[in-house]
């Protein structure tokens, strides 16, 4: 909403200045967005009448001119083409600041020059012009022309909240003016006009629910062609509304003051009598933005005998709107229910200033005074005779009874304010109230459409009171303790440990490339937005590998060389019903294990640098087992295993996205289930065994696709009671062992929780591993 | 007996002029040895009468003694000064870069809420999380915004593509959903903050499409609008580490809390919106069956992006996104 101030307070007049005005609004909770002056804060401009104008006689563009400033005259030299004798215009003195420059008198071309004629760009009320700014001639000469063109005015720009459609309009924020400053209102006289026409139209409201109050009425003999007022112009435009023809800009004047929305139709252009009633669905109608839409059955229409005229309370339509020709028109002031316009607009594309009101709430009771404001208004500018109105009124809104509580009040907001208090701001907001021992029983005027309960008024209680008069109290409260899962980990202990191991957190977006999903994670029919903010953020991601990849692209391209890189966040999958997330840490490494340094010979991450770091976020036991994996390299990827569940991926990138991601090396990348890390133990205490373990080396030759993984698991399996640790040390292929095998030495420690292990129990122990082996895998001692 | 003195002299002469352990071993063997000075001395006793044996066992002794006083301090001496030398020899330059990995550390988005969930946390409210993929009830309807409510024009909605027509599932646009699961399952008294990603449609250089908020939650007996401001501003004076902070509520409208305020912080003599906040409105109470006449709450929303920014100087939305490594890194602590 935006207004002019000088409008503003031609209704209400509070003794603030401009930036006083402007905090009391914000505070009032009609935030003031934007204040604007309407005009440079230039002095000693006047307006002039050119006497004289005269070639200059040495240059062929200027003019020399005798202009009347009021009490004397100047010569001033001109270069304006529109210059002439008789016209009036403004002009800046000498000694006048404007926007840039200062005004001196001076010798141009020769000849002495005692002043400037302005453009409206000069006086920095235009963006444009196109010389000098030409006044109409009943100007004064010599008034000030900030005076004369109303430029002590400012532009207020209001972001209103949906609830306060009531302060779409001059008048409603006068009236909330004067109820946070307790100055007076002084309202424009509306009076019924006199009526002479004899024409009037039959109206039929089918849609009653929808249109409880409908007001029309004939006024012919109007002169479309008039002009509007500079006054209303003025008015208007401040007010962010472009002038257009006298007819129009009245309506959108009443709209600004009244806050009702206005339609006039052409009289001559409509057949037989008003309906208002609902689309029949197909139905068409031409708009007045030179668009046609195709109606649904919900869709409330003016119509007359040829079908719709207008979308009601939206747009008008074109075929019956007013032009230069009308002679007579058939002007509309209605009540259309909020909810019955709540989302058409916006469904059609369609969001006007009428739509936008009707759909918050325009005031039932001020329908028939705009007819009446507009009515004096087209007689004044555009002449004509009025008819009769033809009101057509159903069951209006009621306003019932709202209750308020002084007590439940004064403990909502947590201040001190008595019965009495209360009642006087209400009684400010215009509310009408019976209050018996601290109750109240409000009912709220028909413009307020937000007061339907007793928050709604304790809000108003407080907005007028002042929020900033509210105390910053801290809460007493019972306290207990917050419960403290040990077996639990933290999302920050999870993170803490990758940047300990050097890891840099990264954040990117949920929503990632279609490409990426289909590529990195074999996902063709991935979650998709309706709306994406563009073709590379349209579906949710599965994984997070995308983000990391694109953030390491990033930085290689500004100059960085290695990276480890993670990530924690959600991971969205479609599920039978809806959609489920799982928290998940990635993590990716590229480049040199180390950054550069001095002491050991630079290597590249490879697939067991990772696994460590992977391995350190667990505190349950983990496997990894070789599974395949769109992104992974078939012969470098393992799923990650707690117990039976699979909880996460780690590997290489394969090598055809390496090579389209554009990365000269290897890059090893990690997708972990965060619940799989979170899920810790408490401790619980174990006799320390008072015996020492015995350990056996055992060196085994087996097939090259043996996985060391399995030789363990199959041991473990047999539950040996001795067995306390069973690990792989060391890996050799070469000299001694042949092709195609590879040898596996294994640490055995064995420990008996009662007694020294004896050797013949040892061997027993070893035997059972040797056999287990030998049978499973063919695994023979080297 | 011939007088042997003069072996005292000539041993520390010989000892003295060994270089190393081995050579003083064998000088060692000319006195003590098998057949060394002493040692035939010591076996020429025998031939001595019984009455000469003990003064002439006893000369013997004192200059063995003393030769063999001379080897020790001959060996000490020795044995130091290889010590020494060795020690010389592995010295190292201890001012050279440590063998470390690359230092790792949080995003600043992370740091922030941890600060966040600290402080509100010293103060007993847990941490409270939804989904992001929400359904239109809880982003809007169960939060008192239904259909065609002009509020949810304020909200620049992502909606998710179900393979129809559906306006069913859309990107939360706020925290404030979380509030609703948490109170359908969980009942009074309730203190939660709800920190997480939240989306808009909406991106130029002061809006991301996705960023963080953190919402707030205290439903009790007698929590009162005024207790709101104080929690609030509680939080911002810990938070900045600024005694002198005040906070401002300014009217304003949100269909899930009434009264709702913004919130203003005092900032270099200004004030700064940082969020949004009210009272629990009555119809969101209702739709989670909580008795709105005996309990009452208040919620807000802070601004993750926006604490991170004045904390830390960050001067450009858009850097907590492209995770530049040179702008990441001004983080680690």
């Amino acid at each position: 909403m935006q207004f002019s101030e000088q409008w503003l307070r031609s209704m209400v007049n509070p003794a603030l200045d401009t930036a006083q005005l402007g905090h009391a609004l914000t505070m009032a909770g009609l935030e003031v967005e934007e204040l604007t002056p309407v005009a440079p804060a230039f002095q000693r401009i006047v307006v002039a009448e050119i006497l004289e104008a005269a070639k200059h006689p040495d240059a062929d563009r200027l003019q020399v001119c005798k202009v009347n400033v009021g009490g004397e005259v100047l010569q001033i030299v001109c270069g304006a083409p529109n210059a002439r004798a008789g016209l009036k215009a403004p002009c800046a003195l000498v000694g006048a600041e404007l926007p840039g420059f200062s005004i001196k008198q001076a010798k141009v071309r020769g000849v002495e020059s005692f002043g400037m004629m302005c453009s409206a760009k000069e006086l920095g009320i235009a963006a444009e012009a196109n010389g000098i700014l030409e006044l109409p001639a009943d100007a004064p000469v010599g008034q000030d022309i900030r005076e004369y063109l109303d430029l002590n005015d400012h532009t207020y720009t209001l972001k209103l909240t949906p609830n306060r459609a009531d302060c779409l309009s001059i008048l409603g924020i006068a009236r909330d003016v004067v109820a946070m400053t307790g100055a007076p209102i002084q309202l424009p006289a509306i009076h019924p006009v006199h009526v002479t026409g004899k024409q009037s139209k039959a109206v039929t409201v089918t849609a009653s629910d929808a249109c409880p109050a409908y007001y029309g009425r004939v006024i012919d003999g109007v002169n479309a062609k008039a002009a509007t007022p500079d006054w209303m112009i003025r008015r208007l435009e401040r007010s962010g509304i472009r002038s257009i023809s006298a007819l129009v800009d009245i309506t959108n004047y009443v709209l600004l003051e009244q806050g009702q929305p206005l339609h006039a139709f052409d009289l001559n252009l409509l057949q037989g009598d008003i309906q208002v009633r609902f689309a029949q669905a197909g139905e068409r109608l031409a708009l007045l933005n030179d668009t046609e839409v195709t109606l649904k059955p919900d869709d409330l229409v003016i119509a007359d005998n040829s079908g719709p005229v207008a979308l009601a309370g939206i747009m008008g339509g074109k075929p019956t709107s007013v032009t230069e020709a009308t002679q007579a028109i058939f002007l509309e002031s209605a009540f259309f229910t909020p909810d019955v316009m709540a989302g058409k607009a916006r469904r059609l594309a369609l969001s006007t200033d009428s739509s936008y009101r009707f759909e918050r709430g325009v005031d039932f009771g001020n329908t028939q005074q705009a007819i009446e404001r507009a009515t004096a208004l087209i007689q004044e500018i555009c002449g004509g005779t009025a008819g009769a109105i033809t009101a057509v009124t159903g069951q209006l809104p009621a306003r019932q009874q709202v209750t308020l509580r002084h007590d439940r009040l004064v403990s909502v907001l947590g201040i001190e304010i008595s019965v009495a208090q209360v009642g006087q701001l209400l009684t400010q907001l215009g509310f009408v109230f019976n209050e018996t021992a601290g109750v109240f029983s409000v009912s709220a005027p028909s413009f307020r459409f937000d007061i339907a309960r007793e928050e709604d008024l304790i809000e108003e209680v407080a907005r007028l009171h002042g929020y900033e008069h509210i105390p910053a109290l801290t809460p007493i409260a019972l306290q207990g303790m917050l419960a403290a899962p040990e077996a639990q980990r933290s999302n920050a202990w999870m993170s803490d440990v990758m940047v300990q191991q050097g890891y840099q957190e990264v954040v990117t977006y949920s929503f990632v490339d279609a490409a990426w999903e289909r590529d990195l994670y074999g996902n063709q029919q991935p979650i998709a937005l309706k709306n994406p903010i563009a073709s590379n953020l349209s579906v949710m991601r599965s994984g997070l590998w995308g983000g990391l990849l694109d953030t390491l692209s990033y930085n290689l391209n500004r100059q960085q060389s290695r990276a480890m890189l993670f990530e924690v966040g959600s991971r969205y999958l479609r599920e039978a019903q809806g959609y489920a997330e799982t928290l998940t840490l990635s993590g990716l490494c590229y480049g040199s294990i180390l950054p550069e340094q001095w002491s050991s010979t630079a290597r590249a991450f490879d697939f067991y640098d990772v696994k460590a770091h992977v391995e350190a976020l667990f505190a349950q036991p983990v496997r990894f087992v070789a599974e395949t994996h769109p992104a992974l390299h078939p012969g470098q990827s393992a799923r990650i295993y707690v117990a039976d569940q699979a909880v996460g991926w780690l590997g290489k990138l394969h090598p055809q996205w390496q090579q389209q991601y554009q990365l000269n090396q290897a890059c090893f990348l990690f997708e972990i289930d965060a619940a799989a890390i979170q899920n810790s133990r408490v401790p619980a205490y174990e006799e320390v065994s008072k015996f020492l373990p015995v350990r056996r080396d055992l060196a085994m030759v087996v097939d090259q696709s043996v996985s060391a993984q399995a030789m363990i698991d199959a041991v473990i399996n047999e539950n040996i009671s001795q067995l306390k640790q069973l690990k792989l040390f060391d890996v050799y292929q070469g000299k001694g062992v042949p092709e195609g095998k590879k040898s596996l030495a294994f640490l055995v420690l064995m420990q008996d929780t009662c007694k020294t292990m004896v050797d013949g129990e040892v061997d027993n122990v070893v035997a059972k591993i040797l056999r287990n082996w030998s049978s499973n895998f063919a695994a023979t001692l080297r | 007996m011939a007088d042997l003195n003069h072996l005292i002299a000539e041993a520390q002469q010989d000892f003295a002029n060994c270089q190393d352990v081995p050579a003083l071993e064998n000088a060692k063997a000319k006195y003590l040895g098998k057949s060394g000075a002493l040692t035939e001395a010591l076996k020429g006793l025998g031939k001595l009468s019984a009455e000469e044996r003990p003064a002439a066992g006893a000369a013997i002794n004192v200059v063995k003694q003393a030769v063999e006083q001379a080897l020790n301090a001959r060996r000490d001496s020795i044995l130091a000064a290889e010590q020494a030398k060795q020690l010389a020899s592995e010295s190292i330059d201890v001012t050279l870069p440590a063998r470390a990995q690359s230092a790792g550390g949080l995003h600043p988005v992370t740091l922030t809420l941890r600060r966040v969930e600290a402080l509100f946390h010293s103060i007993g409210f847990s941490v409270a999380n939804g989904p992001e993929i929400e359904t239109d009830f809880y982003n809007f309807t169960a939060l008192n915004i239904p259909d065609n409510h002009p509020a949810r024009a304020m909200h620049d909605t992502f909606y998710v593509d179900n393979g129809n027509d559906s306006m069913e599932h859309v990107l939360r646009t706020h925290t404030s959903p979380v509030q609703v699961h948490y109170m359908e399952n969980n009942t009074p008294p309730l203190k939660i903050i709800a920190p997480g990603r939240v989306y808009r449609v909406d991106s130029d250089a002061t809006h991301s499409p996705m960023f963080h908020q953190v919402e707030g939650l205290w439903v009790d007996e007698q929590i009162s609008f005024a207790n709101l401001k104080g929690v609030v501003q509680d939080f911002l004076q810990k938070f900045f580490e600024r005694d002198d902070l005040t906070v401002r509520f300014r009217p304003s409208f949100f269909p899930f809390t009434e009264p709702s305020a913004e919130m203003d912080m005092s900032w270099n003599g200004g004030w700064l919106e940082i969020g949004g906040c009210g009272m629990v409105h009555p119809e969101v109470l209702r739709h989670v069956n909580i008795d709105s006449e005996k309990y009452r709450g208040f919620a807000f929303g802070l601004g993750v992006e926006r604490l991170a920014m004045l904390r830390y100087g960050v001067n450009d939305l858009r850097h907590f996104f492209n995770n530049d490594l040179r702008f990441l890194q001004q983080f680690i602590k």
